[in-house]
């Protein structure tokens, strides 16, 4: 079957099987390999994208479902050549290790971020309980959306000052 | 040679801003992870690559009379279908493991348990390969299976390794240290025996990225490349080699990045031989991913010790002597990866921190009808046991005293001018000086207030508990001559390369999982050479471009090749320094070294900096007599013994005593892992760990009914913590440097796995002293604290 749908702003249209998960349409087929796939009971949110703005677990949508749909994955988020604040706050934080997670983890903070500017480190926990970190023990995750979540109530201009230079001397 | 003397304590540096060696420093990894731009294994896509599907057995305990794969092998999809009998032609249908037992690649004779490999297909997508699966017809002739450890040896029990030649029981092993005769003489004299079954349950490492591979074996030049999710390529090439008979330059070996191991990647699982015999087979590349039941049922598990405790002190508190009988579970084959001369790993650790006269150990091993595997999830080689036995019987002693258990824990540590330490096992402790650790601890915590918040509350029926844990750890194998792994001597080699321009490539031969070497390990050099971390590329996780090395587990990475980094670094510098002299015309003597820049003595306006000296090693002008071109060196560190990092664990839960649930209040974390390279990496480390321990203490465990079918094979049922079931941990830390360690540094990755069940359980127990329970075993679930509560814990399996 055909199925079409916007990726990251861009109308794609492709052949697919009729039982092709979102997950592997996005990561086979359209090499979009930053959403993990974890397990395949909806459990660990390696595999989160947004279907029109909403964080789901590609690994039980059909890449049918999102046939006429709009998919956010995390390729989508860097703005010219700049992170989105909640990216650089993982930096920032030390907000991962092995970065398996990562992607999902910051799709679904950022659909936090954009319903409630200021969450509490309760709402930060409740929005990412349906994901799994092996690494960071979550204290890090939510300091690093907690630094976006301050960066961005700062301004444009403060985070453009703050942005993430690794390693480099100055 | 810079000693640790020559260096000023513990000076931290903001590295986000200036780096130049050690201190917090963003991580160089981070900027293509957060993008999402990482490269993992399932994320290798090659021209005309196929997709590898194993037949796993459905049962526990069965032989195979027959498998009919005719159907599958008529699916239009489908490129080859591969059985045992296949295997067994080419003789490949047995591997070693890594503790010299052998493991079946796919089921000939019988399968031993569920999820075991019975048979592989090769087609062209994902899908197809899984359809075909469908299609295998096996036919088995069931055996009764073996589940129950401690029914494993009775004589009536059915024989699960009829492979093994004159093999007529389920004995794997056995084991002991420490001497047994002075053991019984102190327990005979001594006031106080405690006595305590406890069991550690099987747990699993489940990374977020499971186990899988890319296998390419090219026909005509004979070269095979294996992208795979592997905590040790040098390891896992050598035994390619040894068991495929492929030439071992011929292979080569690339863990791309890793989606956490714990353990869980540094066995050789029979999928990655199935993808090398597919690709043979084939001739095209074959990518084999495990799916998250595969993973959980097939893959490396950790512990499945039943332990019986004992521990022997004078009544106002002073341990004399702790003892401690084991019966081990490897499952169906041996497949712990630990040093060959340790089959129970560094178990013998279990004296833990404090000051003995005597200490025994007696274990066996046996086989069952479950997975392989035993040494995996971040234990430090089987020290996860040892620690959580000895912080738990320490625990019940305070129980039978009615003594503090801080106060006990005081009473007993090791002093600080008693290092080095002999154990009564054998085990030389490098340097420790607990109690400033323990108080750090106790300070953040507020303890006494915490007990006096305890006892109000205990005066309303509330449930509060205080749980302790003082851990250490021993982790950074070798040396060579006491610890391999099948033969290959427990080294890293390290490569530096300063090029022209005074930028430098620094070769691993360890792989991260996550722990930041592309960071720490520039910093490391850059500490010692003074070319700043962001001009320092790290190459590793590839045979062809790293020298050899065993690899990242047991916390090994920093206390063995972070040694050979800081050396290679210094060899590199010293020649440096000779070329420095012809530079400035001065003697080797009259040169100074400042971080970054050689200058004459008293003189620092006659200077050269690192990257002058660079250009000029590799430039057209004259060197010193005897001096080649270039600036780059290579070496083989051979540690002289373990490094033994600690720490005082501190954790506080509420029970509600309507449900049961334990909710982890607050866990407060004091580690000592000696020098500190990147305290931003070592919080980071420290937090996972902990995460892991309050799994396991309170919900995670791998289960198995009657018939041996797994009941921990999806994240549905194995519960794994999120961020709702974890406080906001609370670290601190002191430092210890190791004195045998070149930059004075200590492993921390496992630490806190290691030190934080304990501490959990400890507390939960302490909530529950109102009830007069001494013990009550993990996972610490509503049911079982539940049970505990009406006065009749249960032991787990």
């Amino acid at each position: 079957m055909q199925v079409s749908m916007t990726v990251n702003g861009e109308a794609v249209t492709e052949e697919i099987e009729a039982r092709l998960l979102l997950v592997h349409f996005l990561r086979d087929q359209l090499r979009l390999t930053g959403t993990h796939w974890g397990c395949d009971t909806s459990n660990c949110g390696t595999c989160v994208v947004w279907l029109d703005g909403e964080p789901v677990k590609s690994c039980t949508v059909l890449a049918a479902m999102a046939g006429g749909h709009e998919v956010r994955t995390v390729e989508g988020l860097e703005k010219d050549g700049k992170l989105d604040a909640v990216q650089e706050g993982f930096v920032q934080c030390h907000g991962l290790q092995c970065g398996f997670c990562t992607p999902g983890m910051v799709m679904t903070a950022r659909a936090l971020l954009d319903r409630d500017p200021h969450p509490s480190e309760g709402t930060i926990r409740e929005a990412i309980s349906g994901q799994i970190c092996r690494c960071t023990g979550y204290t890090t995750i939510v300091r690093s959306v907690q630094w976006a979540a301050a960066h961005e109530a700062e301004g444009a201009a403060t985070v453009e000052q703050d942005s993430v230079t690794v390693g480099s001397q100055s | 040679m810079t000693t640790l003397e020559d260096k000023p304590a513990q000076e931290f540096v903001n590295n986000d801003e200036h780096p130049v060696g050690y201190g917090r420093m963003l991580r160089k990894e981070d900027p293509r992870l957060v993008r999402g731009l990482g490269k993992f294994c399932d994320d290798i896509s090659l021209p005309g690559m196929l997709h590898l599907a194993i037949l796993r057995s459905p049962v526990a305990h069965a032989r195979v009379v027959s498998i009919d794969t005719s159907a599958a092998e008529a699916h239009p999809k489908v490129k080859a279908v591969v059985t045992g009998e296949t295997l067994k032609g080419l003789n490949l249908a047995w591997m070693p493991t890594l503790s010299n037992d052998v493991q079946a690649v796919l089921a000939t004779d019988k399968v031993r348990f569920q999820g075991q490999e019975v048979a592989f297909v090769v087609a062209e997508d994902r899908y197809s390969a899984r359809d075909a699966l469908e299609l295998i017809d096996v036919e088995y002739d069931m055996l009764p299976p073996v589940v129950d450890v401690r029914r494993a040896l009775e004589p009536d029990a059915p024989v699960i390794r009829d492979d093994l030649e004159g093999k007529a029981d389920n004995h794997c092993f056995d084991w002991e240290t420490g001497d047994e005769a002075a053991t019984q003489a102190v327990f005979d004299k001594a006031d106080v025996v405690v006595k305590q079954d406890i069991v550690y349950p099987r747990v699993h490492p489940a990374p977020m990225e499971t186990c899988g591979c890319v296998a390419d074996y090219e026909r005509v030049d004979g070269k095979l490349t294996l992208w795979a999710t592997s905590q040790a390529p040098h390891a896992h090439r050598t035994v390619y080699a040894l068991v495929a008979g492929l030439p071992e330059h011929k292979i080569r070996v690339i863990a791309p990045d890793i989606g956490g191991g714990f353990g869980n990647k540094v066995p050789i699982y029979p999928g990655y031989v199935c993808s090398i015999v597919g690709s043979i087979v084939t001739g095209k590349p074959v990518k084999w991913m495990e799916d998250r039941t595969e993973n959980l049922v097939s893959t490396g598990f950790a512990r499945d010790y039943v332990m019986q405790g004992e521990i022997a002190a004078t009544k106002d508190g002073k341990i004399l002597a702790i003892r401690t009988n084991v019966l081990a579970d490897h499952g169906a084959f041996n497949g712990t990866a630990a040093p060959v001369k340790y089959p129970a790993g560094f178990f013998g650790v279990f004296t833990g921190s404090y000051d003995l006269e005597a200490a025994f150990c007696k274990m066996t091993a046996v086989y069952t009808n479950k997975a392989p595997g035993g040494v995996a999830y971040a234990c430090s080689f089987r020290i996860t046991e040892a620690v959580y036995l000895v912080e738990r019987i320490v625990d019940c002693l305070a129980y039978e005293l009615d003594m503090d258990p801080v106060e006990l824990r005081l009473k007993n540590f090791i002093l600080p001018e008693q290092f080095p330490y002999t154990t009564k096992t054998g085990w030389v402790y490098d340097s420790g000086n607990y109690e400033p650790t323990m108080r750090k601890a106790l300070d953040i915590a507020g303890y006494p207030e915490l007990r006096r918040e305890q006892t109000e509350k205990r005066a309303r029926g509330e449930l509060m508990g205080i749980g302790v844990a003082f851990f250490t750890e021993a982790v950074g194998a070798g040396p060579r001559k006491d610890m391999d792994i099948l033969g290959l001597g427990m080294a890293d080699g390290c490569e530096l390369r300063v090029h022209p321009t005074g930028k430098a490539v620094v070769r691993l031969s360890v792989k991260t999982q996550g722990q930041g070497h592309e960071t720490t390990f520039a910093q490391i050099v850059a500490e010692e050479i003074g070319i700043p971390p962001a001009d320092i590329e790290v190459v590793h996780g590839d045979t062809d471009q790293t020298p050899f090395g065993l690899g990242t587990y047991g916390s090994r990475s920093t206390p063995v090749s972070g040694a050979a980094a800081a050396l290679v670094a210094r060899k590199v510098r010293d020649k440096a320094q000779i070329i420095a002299s012809g530079m400035l015309e001065v003697s080797v003597a009259d040169l100074e070294w400042q971080k970054g820049s050689f200058n004459v003595k008293g003189d620092p306006a006659k200077s050269v900096t690192i990257q002058d000296i660079a250009m000029r090693a590799h430039g057209a002008g004259d060197l010193p007599e005897g001096i080649e071109g270039g600036l780059e060196a290579q070496i083989c560190y051979n540690p002289d013994n373990l490094t033994y990092p600690f720490g005082a664990y501190i954790c506080v839960v509420d029970i509600d005593p309507a449900t049961a649930v334990v909710k982890v209040r607050r866990f407060i974390a004091v580690d000592d892992c000696g020098t500190q390279i990147n305290p931003m990496i070592i919080e980071g480390q420290v937090h996972g760990g902990l995460t892991d321990g309050v799994g396991m203490a309170l919900m995670e465990m791998i289960a198995f009914d009657d018939e041996g079918n797994c009941l921990g094979g999806s994240l549905m049922d194995y519960l794994i913590p999120t961020a709702l079931e974890v406080p906001t941990w609370e670290t601190g830390s002191t430092v210890t440097p190791s004195p045998h360690h070149p930059i004075g540094a200590k492993g921390i990755g496992e630490s806190a796995t290691v030190g934080s069940p304990p501490a959990v359980v400890n507390a939960v127990v302490d909530a529950l002293k109102p009830f007069g329970i001494r013990h009550a075993d993990m996972p610490l679930t509503p049911s079982r604290v539940w049970d505990a509560m009406q006065g009749r814990p249960t032991a787990p399996i």
